[in-house]
């Protein structure tokens, strides 16, 4: 009987940590990684690269590594052991040691549309300032149009 | 005049040429490196740019120039491109005929998953030399756009033909045999 309850115990406690790891199993997605890696012989996103075979064997990879309990990080740097840097899509990602480059990505775009943003405020601001008659006379269109209304209701049509 | 001066056309214009120089750009830097083809067309050979790249077994680097001296196939591939399946065999074949006449199949697997181009290797039996770039920065020095792709390189280092495709036995023949005579 002790025998018994010593091997149930031993079964207990094997089982334990391998129903915890299934329990966590799979850490992440394909479709939660395949927009942020690329396919790089195509160029693209390897969600956007479904009929590439190198896209379907990249994909293959991926699931592999899921299915071996990896994390999305985990996945990405294996990735990147594979096909270099060049596989992740977006800057900043893990695996990336350009930090400045990485900022910069974000940054001279943003500052990019601020400028054209101003550029084109002070461009109007001063085509304005140029055009004063023009906008006297769109001040007085509402006026000369209220005298046209008063016209047509004299006219009975 | 002074409409076309307004900000909104100024702006509108500039949108248009910033988007046909965005375009040209695109198309010109698409367009195929074909510096060996211009070279061969003229009777001329290019040095072959340089290449250092692991073992796909992972034991050690190979440079392209400790091959100076060997006629070397040099076949651009991958596991998961079907025309370099159908390659794989005759490549063999000539690697092992070659290995008489000081020259060598060296392989380069491209942009493909390293246990994939293992199983592929020992599918086919392949024995010779099997180098591997995982990140594909060898294809912009080769001006490679697909693949396999496979050049030729005389006994001192210079590109003497390509192949943009896979290699039949009439290529080898035609390409290989008559620089094994070529002297270093």
């Amino acid at each position: 009987m002790r025998l018994m309850l010593g091997v149930v115990a031993l079964l207990a406690a094997l089982a334990l940590p391998t129903a915890a790891l299934a329990k966590n199993c799979p850490q992440t997605t394909l479709g939660d990684i395949e927009d942020e890696v690329m396919c790089s012989i195509c160029g693209t996103p390897l969600g956007l690269a479904s009929e590439a075979p190198q896209a379907q064997r990249e994909r293959a990879y991926i699931e592999r590594l899921i299915a071996d309990c990896r994390s999305k990080d985990q996945i990405k740097r294996a990735l990147v052991a594979q096909f270099g840097q060049s596989v992740l899509a977006m800057p900043g990602d893990a695996g990336s040691d350009n930090d400045l480059g990485d900022v910069l990505v974000y940054a001279i775009p943003a500052a990019g549309l601020v400028l054209a943003g101003a550029g084109i405020a002070f461009a109007l601001a001063r085509w304005r300032r140029r055009n004063p008659e023009k906008r006297a006379q769109a001040a007085t269109a509402p006026a000369d149009s209220t005298r046209v209304d008063h016209d047509m209701e004299r006219y009975d049509l | 005049m002074r409409r076309l001066l307004a900000p909104i056309p100024i702006a509108v214009l500039c949108a248009v040429v910033a988007l046909v120089a965005l375009l040209a750009y695109g198309l010109a830097s698409n367009e195929p490196d074909r510096k060996v083809e211009n070279a061969l067309a003229v009777g001329g050979r290019e040095p072959a740019p340089h290449v250092n790249l692991p073992r796909l077994s992972g034991n050690g680097d190979v440079s392209l120039a400790d091959y100076r001296g060997r006629v070397v196939v040099l076949n651009f591939w991958a596991s998961w491109c079907d025309p370099c399946r159908a390659e794989s065999p005759l490549l063999q074949r000539w690697h092992r005929r070659l290995g008489k006449s000081n020259a060598t199949v060296l392989g380069v697997d491209v942009q493909d998953v390293d246990a994939d181009a293992r199983a592929f290797v020992a599918e086919y039996g392949l024995t010779y030399p099997m180098l591997r770039d995982g990140p594909g920065d060898t294809r912009d020095e080769f001006g490679i756009l697909g693949l396999p792709e496979t050049f030729v390189i005389d006994r001192r280092g210079r590109i003497a033909a390509v192949q943009r495709g896979a290699v039949d036995e009439q290529f080898m023949r035609e390409h290989v045999l008559p620089l094994l005579r070529e002297r270093a």
